[in-house]
């Protein structure tokens, strides 16, 4: 087990996610998807709603499974695990949700929350879940005395959040998918969160998916940032690499669509077409095809996945890169 | 300065009656709006911001009670008129209403074309043409085709929804017209068009808005002024340069380190410790004392009152002149890790 926590590598390798929609119709959610996640590595994805992120994570999370391709976690492929591999592939990985409203049982307490994920899988014996639960909530910042005994209606937005990422890190896991977690939060509690998931992270040495549709957020927390759009991941790179040089023309687009919380700032204008299509039967060619001010002719007829560009960190999936520079 | 008042609300209190005892949702919130400016409410959850623009707009249900000592819209008091009147001369033609998930505010068994054109007719002596007439000008000013008039909102992306109700908004061209949080819930790329939109409308014709909203990025790009909500309380409202630049109240001094910009790498963030008052019984003190770094003895027992640092500037806290002294103290973590 040394020997695999510290190897630590998971590669999305060509990962093409069809969904069956209607008969002859596909949903292609996740189109060639590549990516790899380092070990103590917090990645960003970011994108629109109907890009692709939450797909990739499910898949990921091994809560669906990729139409082709191949998910590759410490050289292991994650449709080859035997059944003992794949429970203990579930205890590895973990996931954070979006809504710490609705993803917590409302009839078990918070000491139980968080103790249900080693009593389901039986990690340890009943006492040592009990020192292991205590210690987890008191590393979120909630005591034992005052919270153990509550239920999710006596806990506000910001506590839920903290049981959330407690369930999920006494699993003690090596990589944790947070998805969307602070969106549902108030401004004023959210950077305590997200400190607080820095913090653990390198603590306890997990690695993080963190997919979130604000570029902002990421910007604090992600190492390397992914861009989605369509189901194409369009641009990767060291997050700020991205946000300050962003080579693709829609993350050039999304990027200066973020507001800025400062009113003597002045945005440029995205430079962008119309509005997203869907994903429904996509013609050939690169998804943002349509929308793109520099599409020539090969960006309709192939498709395209990330590309080396100058910078070897620095990815994107664009037919015209050299001439749009 | 002396610019045209659209609106003046004095002293305006909302209190909902519920099984735990009264909720004090807003308290004694008093603010101008002027013509053809922007002000912004900012605010989290809780903080009353809706509830402040449904005590306006006559939506509350009928557990809340309202008492103000004005509301003035022009040179007409709101608060004399019965609700008949309010709703066949103000609404619509003087005052409209963006509502929050708006998205979800168009009937689906109509048309979208005919539900704006029902609502000019019932307010107009508009026929039938002269109202489609209409309708078609306000589609073109929102950015929307006018042949998707014919269309039903479930054929409508979340932005072109959007853009239907501000369109709707338009149609009598009111003086004032209130947006609840017109972005929340869509992309960021869709945000920024209608964003830009609603930019080029103040541009084109002249109007005065009243935007709410807990993004601070958005509400700082789009308003001239900003009012601050805590608690049910306003407690800071200044030009909004003035207040990036020179922020008084310990909340706003809080929210200002905790908001992430994609401008500025390595910023720091700081949270604020703690969770918003639930506002249920009489509140006594400050209702941001429980978080504030700054509290002294008097915070907790009385309601700070309101003091004005400039013209436009105003603030509700005891400690308004020791701000230098403050900001400097908030913008380290310490200060506020020490609430903990």
């Amino acid at each position: 087990m040394k020997e695999v926590s510290r190897h630590f590598e998971v590669k999305a390798g060509m990962v093409a996610k069809y969904f069956k929609g209607q008969p002859n119709r596909q949903i292609k959610a996740v189109e060639s998807v590549n990516f790899s996640l380092e070990k103590n590595e917090v990645l960003g994805i970011a994108g629109e709603s109907g890009c692709g992120k939450s797909t990739c994570c499910m898949m990921i999370a091994g809560l669906l499974q990729p139409s082709s391709g191949e998910i590759i976690y410490n050289d292991k492929g994650i449709s080859q695990l035997n059944a003992e591999e794949s429970h203990w592939y579930r205890s590895q990985v973990q996931m954070i949700f979006q809504d710490p409203y609705e993803s917590l049982n409302p009839r078990f307490s918070v000491f139980d929350t968080v103790a249900e994920g080693p009593r389901a899988l039986k990690l340890y014996p009943e006492t040592e879940i009990a020192d292991r639960t205590e210690e987890m909530l008191k590393s979120v910042g909630l005591s034992l005395e005052k919270y153990a005994d509550r239920y999710p209606h006596e806990l506000s937005g910001g506590e839920r959040q903290r049981v959330g990422i407690a369930s999920a890190l006494v699993m003690e896991p090596s990589m944790v998918i947070a998805d969307e977690p602070l969106s549902m939060l108030d401004v004023s509690i959210r950077a305590g969160i997200l400190d607080l998931l820095k913090e653990l992270a390198t603590q306890r040495n997990f690695s993080c998916i963190y997919v979130s549709h604000d570029l902002s957020i990421l910007g604090h927390i992600a190492d390397r940032l992914m861009i989605m759009y369509l189901g194409q991941a369009m641009e990767i790179g060291p997050t700020w690499d991205v946000i300050e040089n962003p080579k693709h023309p829609y993350t050039r687009a999304l990027i200066n669509a973020v507001p800025i919380p400062d009113p003597r700032v002045q945005r440029p204008i995205p430079n962008i077409k119309g509005d997203i299509s869907r994903p429904i039967d996509p013609p050939p060619g690169c998804r943002f095809q349509k929308r793109c001010p520099h599409a020539d002719q090969s960006c309709t007829e192939n498709f395209i996945t990330l590309q080396a560009t100058s910078d070897n960190q620095h990815q994107a999936a664009c037919h015209r890169l050299d001439s749009i520079q | 300065m002396s610019r045209k008042r659209v609106l003046g609300v004095k002293n305006l209190n909302v209190r909902y009656k519920t099984q735990k005892g009264p909720v004090h949702a807003v308290n004694d919130v008093t603010f101008d709006v002027f013509e053809n400016e922007v002000f912004g409410i900012a605010g989290e959850s809780g903080c009353g911001k809706s509830t402040l623009i449904r005590a306006l707009m006559r939506l509350l249900p009928d557990s809340a009670d309202v008492f103000a000592n004005e509301i003035k819209l022009g040179e007409q008091d709101l608060r004399s008129l019965s609700d008949k009147h309010f709703r066949e001369d103000v609404l619509w033609s003087k005052m409209s209403l963006v509502p929050q998930s708006a998205m979800n505010s168009l009937n689906p068994v109509y048309r979208v074309g005919d539900q704006i054109i029902e609502a000019i007719q019932a307010h107009t002596s508009d026929n039938k043409k002269t109202a489609r007439n209409r309708a078609a000008e306000l589609f073109d000013v929102v950015g929307l085709q006018p042949d998707l008039m014919d269309n039903y909102p479930h054929e409508y992306s979340g932005g072109m929804r959007q853009r239907a109700m501000i369109a709707m908004s338009l149609a009598l061209d009111p003086g004032l017209i209130i947006m609840d949080e017109p972005t929340t819930g869509l992309d960021v790329l869709v945000q920024e068009r209608i964003l830009r939109r609603i930019r080029e409308i103040r541009k084109e014709i002249s109007s005065t808005i009243i935007l709410i909203t807990h993004d601070i990025a958005v509400i700082s790009e789009m308003s001239d002024r900003i009012g601050v909500m805590y608690g049910g309380s306003l407690m800071e409202q200044a030009p909004a340069i003035d207040l990036f630049e020179s922020p008084c109240h310990p909340y706003t001094l809080g929210l200002k380190n905790a908001f992430p910009s994609i401008r500025s790498k390595g910023q720091e963030l700081i949270s604020i410790p703690g969770s918003p008052p639930t506002l249920i019984g009489e509140g006594t003190g400050c209702p941001f004392a429980e978080r504030c770094p700054f509290k002294v003895e008097r915070c907790s027992k009385e309601f700070p009152t309101v003091e004005k640092l400039a013209e436009f500037h105003e603030v509700r806290c005891f400690r308004h002149d020791e701000t230098p002294e403050l900001r400097e103290l908030a913008s380290k973590k310490g200060t506020w890790l020490s609430l903990k």
